[in-house]
């Protein structure tokens, strides 16, 4: 395994990756315990736009990608402070415009050899040293803010309207938070693709979700999946010669299937238990059933 | 010394239609109020109205002498929402997490709970009754168990005005029982100003001080055995308002 770190391209492929591993279930956590999970989708579909956008301007789709990206969740979130459209509907408004901009914009830049392949499944190999260096610095001041407003995050989360009461600043802290998804969002669709950069975000919380009785437990346990699946579906994917994104995402769904099937077999054997338990406690009630039979 | 809530010549609408229409009502320090009317009255409405979560068409909401949106200090209220609309069980939170969130509008942002943070939570789950719960997960605890977590978030940040809307919807009665016992020593003993929403007139009026019933006016205001007369409950539930409180001038 450790030839994979004598390669320059692929060192700076496992900080990337890592680096996404960590930011995209931090943020996520907060998405998915908001039932907002659909956000981190919709954000990414209309970055595509924002791709096209740099190749017919010329300037580097990471920067468009990032405008475009906040554009859309600042508009989100202004339709959802409205309070008159359901969040989803407004998700699903914003995917589908967001998505027919890029087709247009595409076939308006098809004479500028634009890879759009690249961009809807990932091309965390080719990242360069300006790349990771955006990624490291969205990724530390993410992390930074997320840090510092964790408990007021966390608040919103689980009461909105109680922490709208505690005096806490909701209104600013949503929009704060949604500008932070979609930060994350362009970051990490350089390394597991615009079509699969939700996953990322949702699915180790997901599994998080399965074995944690507490928040806490739920926001350390996310990140340490997210890190876990990103280096070693880097790895799986070196070895196999399979496309890095995919297996990223792959590899976090198997283990979500596990935790699924794990939880579900250890309550069946609890409930099991339980049942043994107080049919020993209780024989007369075993005994009565037994005699009241046919 | 300025009245705990002024609700002044207040109207609310959303859209088209009169929620609440010209409400005039003061809660004093130490008062025990219950808000009464039948579903779909503007009881919830009116709470919020008062909490500045909703803005009014017209008129005017002051906290402690202060306009409500310009009000700064909400750690001296707590409140205690309808439970069902606003948690989902299957938010992995423990008990303590959720209490402590009471305390999070006095800390500031960026800073941790400390050893006076932890110690209010651990006093405000033995005074509902959950000391040595704190590590306990919110989703799997019983609904009366729940409705006491929250209302131990609202006390941890010794309020002096404590808000519940319904607090008593899917209570049996005994826990029912023990629940305004709670009410009762909270206001008794340690002088919290309560606002209560219902729509039961009959537990809630032997225990409380005051009633104001509401059917999109004031209809009445005052003590439960002045205030709960035969002809007031035809007003407030039986005959349709509409054509009753037509002209109808209130007097607090």
């Amino acid at each position: 395994m450790g030839e994979i770190f004598s390669y320059d391209f692929m060192v700076r492929a496992l900080l990337a990756g890592l680096t996404v591993g960590v930011l995209c279930p931090a943020v996520g956590v907060f998405l998915v315990m908001r039932r907002y999970a659909f956000m981190a989708d919709t954000l990414a579909h209309v970055s595509l736009a924002g791709v096209a956008l740099g190749m017919i301007l010329g300037i580097s789709p990471s920067v468009t990608t990032l405008g475009v990206a906040l554009a859309a969740a600042l508009g989100i979130e202004r339709l959802r402070a409205a309070g008159r459209l359901h969040g989803e509907a407004i998700l699903a408004l914003v995917m589908s415009s967001g998505l027919a901009l890029a087709v247009v914009l595409i076939s308006l830049a098809r004479g500028f050899n634009v890879d759009v392949m690249g961009y809807l499944f990932g091309s965390i190999l080719t990242v360069g040293p300006g790349d990771l260096l955006l990624i490291l610095v969205v990724g530390a001041v993410v992390l930074g803010l997320l840090a510092f407003f964790y408990k007021e995050l966390f608040f919103i989360a689980f009461d909105e309207e109680c922490a709208r009461v505690t005096g806490l600043p909701v209104d600013r802290l949503n929009v704060l938070f949604i500008l932070l998804v979609a930060l994350t969002v362009s970051v990490a669709a350089r390394v597991v693709g615009i079509l699969l950069v939700s996953a990322l975000m949702v699915i180790p919380v997901l599994t998080a979700q399965l074995l944690s009785g507490s928040f806490r437990r739920l926001f350390w346990f996310s990140l340490a999946l997210g890190v876990t699946v990103c280096f070693w579906g880097l790895v799986l994917s070196y070895h196999l010669g399979t496309a890095p994104g995919g297996s990223i995402v792959l590899l976090t769904a198997a283990l979500f299937v596990l935790a699924q099937g794990g939880t579900a077999v250890w309550r069946a054997r609890q409930r099991r238990r339980l049942a043994t338990a107080t049919e020993e406690k209780l024989p007369l009630v075993k005994l009565e059933g037994r005699t009241s039979g046919p | 010394m300025n009245p705990v809530v002024e609700v002044r010549d207040l109207f609310f609408s959303y859209g088209e239609e009169m929620v609440l229409e010209q409400i005039d009502l003061t809660v004093a320090r130490g008062d025990f109020l219950a808000l009464m009317g039948p579903n779909g009255s503007g009881k919830t409405t009116l709470v919020k109205l008062i909490l500045g979560l909703l803005k009014p068409l017209s008129g005017e909401v002051r906290l402690f002498g202060c306009p409500v949106d310009r009000f700064r200090q909400w750690y001296r209220v707590g409140y205690v929402p309808q439970k069902a609309t606003s948690f989902d069980t299957r938010f992995p939170a423990t008990v303590e997490e959720v209490v402590s969130a009471g305390r999070y509008g006095r800390l500031g942002p960026g800073r941790r709970p400390g050893k006076d943070d932890r110690r209010a939570v651990e006093e405000a789950l033995e005074l509902v009754g959950l000391g040595g719960a704190g590590h306990r997960t919110v989703g799997n605890l019983s609904g009366g168990q729940q409705q006491r977590v929250f209302i131990a978030r609202a006390l941890v940040g010794q309020p002096e005005l404590l808000v519940l809307d319904e607090p008593a919807v899917g209570l049996d009665s005994r826990a029912l029982e023990s629940f305004y016992a709670l009410l009762e020593r909270l206001n008794r003993d340690m002088g919290i100003t309560l606002i209560t929403v219902s729509h039961d007139t009959g537990t809630v009026a032997r225990r409380v001080g005051k009633v104001a019933c509401i059917n999109r006016r004031l209809i009445c205001h005052g003590a439960p055995s002045q205030v709960l007369t035969t002809a007031n409950l035809a007003r407030l539930y039986g005959i349709p308002v509409r054509r009753v409180v037509h002209g109808h001038q209130t007097t607090p």
